[in-house]
């Protein structure tokens, strides 16, 4: 990030504030698409903005999907800044390039903005003390600011923020390199418990989700999408659905061009209405003729899965190759081998994908709860033939996203709808819809093999996972390519390294879901190290101890891979340090009294430690099995190193749900196809812990750190399936290799 | 016609009569407090009270609410300062929030049920309502502090 230029009362832009590489100059934009902070009368930079009353406006350009973000990144900039909280308001942004990334996944919030947030802080403080200075007569080093005041302690003089606007936006913006930070022990936010902006609407069932978007003239739409990828339209009969009260008239949309889906609609028939229920049952009276005819109407669960675990047998692409592991087989010693499978899953948020678009003179408006509001300019420019920087996206509340709303296929569909309508439209998607066609997360299937010592200790380890690719074409089989995502980044101390992928063809839609591969990959390699250690009949902790190995730096960089997969600043802030793992695996093994714990007669204590996303994680569950096979989870414990945590509350709060998250798909989670539909639809057949199933009790410790910000909202997903499935295996001898556990006979 | 009333307000509507109560109250009265989550009464972000009931929304249909005082999110306190609220708000409970209407309103049904709920009784009452972020021990506590039970 270079300098901070000053936007002027005019809102003309004279310079832009970057978060990455990205610096634009678009001042007709900026003008027609001005946010409350860019109107300001004092605006050193796009997320802040101070008005001559004193009210400090403070941009959040990530979406908040139950994080705290809308909460998290303000601190930052309003400690720096000197503000007092009560005089913050917090604008959220519409999508646009300026802010940089917007893309609100990978964790990233925080690791990505905690410094620009910081500087933009300073820096307004820094102006705002220059500007009091010259008023003063005084150095600049003499004046400080002071809780929303800056203040001249040899006078005593005093001037608030708002007095001082106007002098300050006329001072020169501070380098970057000059800007001077608050020491961490004056932080007045940063590190404490500060309620989360929305608490208030979120209590009180106020506006402020997709699903509740409202604009004058609004008709609502509900649509019918191909049961089949590639399937399309033939012939549509919508006498009936016409005949439904409420239901004005039907439209197709055409979908994407076969075989790119990324972002863009599945195409259908869509419902128009006057309320969302009778466009859901004119639905259901349609009579669609499809043309089913394409590779992935045959796709079965149950022949695919036996295909992966084929291809998981034989030789793949190498991923990463450290010693020689074929050697170290040939040898002769001990092997052990297993093989794991997870299913594919759903992100079923609680607020289904719905949008709301308005088509008006070459421009599209809309309101919808998206991850990433500059993908959703792009794609919905795309699908009616517009530029991107004529779709305004204002980004409502997220009920929930879970990697879901980073693709905007409904977005797309809102405004081709409304563009043929000439109106704006709410799609609303129901469960069923949402369940249906969902971008899948990935099925994987995975090989393993470890050649061990005497000790039990692995002397080489072998890894191979195949799984489809995400957004590939659906025309072609492809590598997955996500193996730094828990695979081949494994820290173990073991000479003798290989990790392979193998190739796979997707037939339904595949994306991420919350922590992305770390989910197959944390429950093989978890899973495989309580398999070997209870080969060695060894103590999980001690064993665990023992393979993490001496204190070292794991240099994945030089293995031409970076920390955070590819693309690694140098020096890299996030190396692998074994050191760090091996300290949360001993505050959590002391947290959850595991030395005093007994496992057997259907209690059991099951351990993972794994790394995603930057942060270290070590998670303890406890289960119990009755008799009749019944698991009950009464008790989790997670030690978690996330470097610096900027908001330990909505850490902790994160690492709670994490355990529940991971709780149900280890338990209950599984979307299976037949004939290439998918054959769950609703919370029935796909269900989701509910709080008799969930832990019981969380307990979470964030470790006190100065190392970099890390990832909050996905790490704690991994390590939860493989340690529910190790504290099984430690309760009742049974060890399960495949989710779900459901599946599994426990008795 | 179907005459019922919302919040202690009285209100006619003369539309389909299978239309469920749910998107009455926000497609029509654009009272947007009460959530949509599945629509098939499986996940309880619908909740609502009828005369005084936990209900779900979505799968009454107008003709059965007919008669009937409903209790929304909106009308549970008029300052927003009931004590399940007060207690959600105490323990930081949301974390997206969407599911939180139809958990309060399911909470505030348990309470008038049982002022003393005991943990097993909590089970019971709430395992009807989804959270997908997993924000259950946090509503558990904030249900004993609202009820003034030990945690």
């Amino acid at each position: 990030m270079n300098g901070i230029s000053v936007v002027s009362r005019r809102g003309f832009l004279e310079g832009v504030l970057s978060a990455g590489a990205l610096v634009l100059a678009v001042p007709l934009a900026r003008t027609l698409n001005a946010s409350d902070a860019d109107k300001a009368a004092f605006h050193p930079g796009v997320y802040v903005g101070i008005e001559p009353n004193g009210q400090v406006i403070i941009v959040v350009h990530r979406s908040e999907m139950g994080t705290g973000v809308r909460t998290t990144l303000p601190m930052v900039l309003a400690d720096e800044l000197e503000a007092d909280w009560k005089r913050v308001r917090i604008e959220q942004a519409i999508g646009d390039r300026k802010y940089g990334s917007q893309n609100t996944d990978g964790s990233n919030s925080i690791v990505e903005f905690y410094q620009p947030f910081r500087q933009g802080g300073a820096t307004a403080r820094m102006m705002l003390e220059s500007a009091a200075a010259s008023k003063w007569g005084v150095a600049a080093s003499e004046c400080q600011a002071k809780n929303h005041e800056i203040v001249h302690a040899a006078s005593g003089r005093k001037l608030g923020f708002g007095e001082l606007v106007a002098a300050a936006s006329q001072q020169p913006v501070p380098k970057k390199e000059d800007l001077k930070f608050k020491p961490a022990s004056e932080y007045r936010y940063i590190g404490k418990d500060i309620p989360i902006t929305d608490l208030d609407k979120l209590v009180t069932g106020g506006r402020a989700f997709g699903m509740d978007a409202k604009v004058p003239g609004m008709v609502y739409a509900s649509i019918e999408h191909p049961p089949v990828l590639d399937g399309k339209v033939v012939k549509v009969d919508d006498s009936d659905a016409l005949k439904v009260p409420g239901v004005k008239q039907t439209l197709q949309i055409e979908g994407y061009k076969p075989p790119n889906y990324m972002f863009n609609s599945l195409g259908g028939v869509a419902v128009i209405a006057d309320n969302t229920w009778a466009a859901f049952q004119g639905r259901k009276k349609l009579k669609i003729d499809w043309d089913l005819n394409t590779p992935h109407a045959t796709y079965d669960s149950t022949a695919y899965k036996k295909e992966l675990q084929e291809t998981a047998r034989k030789p793949g692409r190498a991923e990463r190759q450290l010693g020689d592991v074929d050697a170290e087989f040939a040898k002769g010693g001990k092997i052990i081998e297993a093989e794991y499978y997870v299913p594919h899953l759903a992100h079923a948020p609680m607020e289904p994908p719905v949008a709301v678009a308005e088509f008006k003179d070459g421009k599209v408006n809309m309101w919808a709860p998206v991850q990433d509001p500059q993908t959703t300019q792009q794609t919905v420019a795309r699908a009616v033939g517009i530029k991107p920087e004529d779709v305004t996206c204002n980004v409502t509340l997220l009920g929930g996203g879970f990697g879901r709303k980073s693709k905007p296929d409904f977005c797309a569909e809102a405004a081709v709808l409304s563009k043929q309508l000439g109106k704006p439209v709410k799609v609303v998607w129901s469960r069923e819809d949402d369940l249906r066609f969902d971008y899948f997360h990935f099925v994987a299937a995975m090989y393993m093999k470890a050649a061990v010592d005497e000790k039990g200790m692995p002397t080489a380890w072998f890894g191979r996972s195949v799984y489809p690719p995400m957004l590939q074409n659906s025309d072609k089989p492809g590598y997955g390519s996500l193996g730094f995502m828990g695979w081949m980044d494994v820290p173990w101390e073991i000479p003798n390294i290989r990790t392979e992928n193998g190739m796979a063809q997707g037939h339904v839609r595949v994306g991420w879901l919350r922590s992305v591969a770390n989910i197959p990959h944390a429950f093989g390699v978890h899973s495989f190290v309580d398999e070997l250690a209870a080969e060695a009949k060894r103590d999980r902790v001690e064993y665990l101890l023992a393979l993490l190995g001496s204190d070292r730096i794991v240099d994945t960089t030089a293995r031409g891979r970076g920390g955070r997969g590819g693309g690694a600043a140098r020096p890299n802030p996030y190396p692998i340090d074994t050191a760090r793992f091996k300290r949360i695996v001993q505050m959590v093994a002391d947290q959850s009294g595991w030395g005093k714990n007994k496992s057997g007669n259907g209690r059991g204590w099951g351990i993972a430690v794994h790394r995603s996303f930057l942060t270290y994680v070590a998670s303890v569950v406890q289960v119990e099995v009755d008799h009749e096979g019944h698991l009950h989870i009464p008790r989790v414990d997670t030690v978690v190193d996330a470097g610096f945590v900027v908001n330990p509350e909505r850490a902790r709060a994160q690492f709670e749900g994490a355990a529940v998250f991971g709780t149900s798909l280890a338990l209950m989670g599984e979307i299976t196809s037949g004939d290439g539909r998918i054959q769950q639809s609703n919370f029935h057949n796909y269900p989701v812990a509910r709080m008799n199933e969930a832990p019981t009790e969380t307990h979470v410790t964030i470790v006190k750190s100065e190392a970099a910000p890390a990832g909050i909202g996905e790490p704690g997903v991994p390590p939860i399936a493989p340690a529910i499935c190790n504290a099984v295996f430690a309760a009742t001898g049974k060890r399960v290799r495949e989710l779900p556990l459901k599946k599994a006979k426990l008795v | 016609m179907i005459q019922l009333k919302v919040n202690g307000t009285a209100r006619q509507f003369d539309g389909d009569p299978d239309m469920p109560l749910l998107w009455y109250l926000r497609d029509i009265l654009d009272m947007t407090g009460t959530k949509f989550g599945c629509g098939v009464g499986l996940c309880g972000a619908c909740t609502v009270h009828v005369n005084g009931a936990a209900t779900r929304s979505c799968s009454l249909p107008m003709k059965q609410a007919a008669g009937k005082n409903i209790l929304t999110i909106e009308g549970l306190a008029p300052k927003g300062d009931h004590p399940l609220q007060q207690a959600w708000r105490a323990n930081n409970v949301p974390q997206c929030g969407y599911c939180q209407s139809g958990q309060i309103m399911q909470a505030a049904a348990l309470l008038k049920q049982k002022s003393k709920p005991t943990d097993h009784d909590i089970d019971e009452g709430m395992s009807g309502n989804i959270c997908r972020c997993g924000t259950y021990q946090r509503i558990r506590a904030a249900i004993k502090q609202a009820a003034g039970v030990k945690a």
